[in-house]
């Protein structure tokens, strides 16, 4: 049986069509104006977004207790959410006075980073990303920048979160 | 067969003299100043003085459009198979291969296939076009339907065969009247005689 020629015309054939009257040809006047608009839409949206930040407000962040310093012995850890119940958190004793402690997702993919003990890094065991202990930069792996850092503060034998530095 | 008042293309190789005027006619038009887009064929040069004007027949299915790579060879509504697009044309010279007519030409010095498109712009507008109106045998010739059926002793037909390809065609070709196809044996056309 004989196919009729739109059945077995290929799909490329309908975009570049022989014929004129069914050919969808953009002249240089409609990509111009294509162009020219769609530029414009992204200049309003860049706009937009600059005054949007202009009127933002810093987050606030309250101090949130996270017990008391002899809970942890050197290079343990503490798991917490701070500043929300969505926000995991990971502290880290990391000598006899000295406490940091960082958000828990990796910034690649927000896989949960642990304590390496033996390493003395904080490891993403999603994509091998290594971050530093110190100040959380990244060692390794595919993370595009540090992880966020909690403020602490100690207050005798009390610790207490005060902040996100991102 | 379409409107017999409707102006149609009719090439009839019996009455071609080969006196070129319609290449240099073609030639003459001021869209593609100096550079013809027809030209004449000599059947067999070396035992005949026989010649055929080789313009577009315009296929219904034009092969030289389905071949080409860059989209650059088009067809309007009334069926003119167009020259190919500058900005598109690659000079691959598809088209001059795939054509069954042999009527692409690739004009290297412009790095552009150029080929008949029955003067789109003089036809368009209801004029003839050039080589028609020069060809002194009316070998080329312009006119009503109805005109050429009561003036010639040939019959017009528009239907070739190319081994078991049947292609049909917008120019009609001057036949005479007990072919209702042109049956073109493909391979006797390649094969050549030893001596």
């Amino acid at each position: 049986m004989k196919k009729t020629e739109s059945s077995q015309a290929p799909l490329w054939r309908d975009e570049f069509a022989i014929d004129v009257a069914t050919d969808s040809y953009v002249t240089r006047r409609q990509f111009s104006k294509f162009l020219v608009l769609t530029s414009l839409g992204m200049f309003a949206g860049n706009l937009w977004i600059l005054v949007k930040s202009w009127f933002r407000s810093s987050p606030r962040f309250e101090p949130q207790p996270l017990g008391i310093v002899d809970e942890l012995a050197v290079g343990d850890v503490k798991l917490f959410s701070y500043p929300t119940q969505e926000d995991p958190c990971i502290l880290i004793r990391t000598g006899i006075d000295q406490f940091v402690a960082y958000s828990q997702k990796c910034t690649h993919l927000s896989c949960a980073v642990y304590y390496a003990k033996q390493e003395n890094r904080l490891e993403c065991p999603c994509h091998e990303g290594y971050f530093s202990v110190e100040d959380g930069s990244v060692l390794q792996g595919p993370p595009p920048r540090r992880l966020p850092r909690v403020v602490l503060q100690r207050d005798g034998d009390n610790l207490t979160a005060t902040g996100v530095e991102l | 067969m379409q409107n017999t008042k409707s102006l149609a293309f009719f090439i009839d190789p019996s009455r071609c003299i080969g006196c070129e005027a319609c290449v240099n006619a073609c030639a003459e038009c001021e869209t593609h100043r100096g550079y013809p887009m027809i030209h004449v064929d000599y059947l067999d040069r070396s035992r005949s003085t026989a010649t055929v004007p080789a313009v577009c027949m315009h296929c219904d299915r034009p092969t030289c459009a389905e071949v080409c790579p860059a989209d650059a060879i088009k067809k309007t509504e009334d069926g003119v198979v167009q020259s190919s697009l500058k900005p598109r044309c690659i000079a691959c010279s598809n088209c001059v291969l795939a054509c069954p007519f042999g009527i692409p030409k690739m004009k290297s010095e412009l790095e552009q296939m150029m080929k008949c498109d029955m003067c789109y712009d003089r036809t368009a507008a209801g004029k003839r076009p050039m080589c028609a109106t020069v060809c002194p045998s009316q070998a080329l010739a312009y006119v009503p339907v109805d005109e050429i059926v009561r003036t010639r002793r040939e019959k017009p037909v528009n239907v070739f065969f190319f081994g078991k390809e049947r292609v049909t065609t917008k120019v009609f070709m001057m036949a005479p009247l007990s072919v209702d196809a042109f049956d073109v044996d493909i391979a006797d056309f390649i094969w050549e005689p030893e001596s």
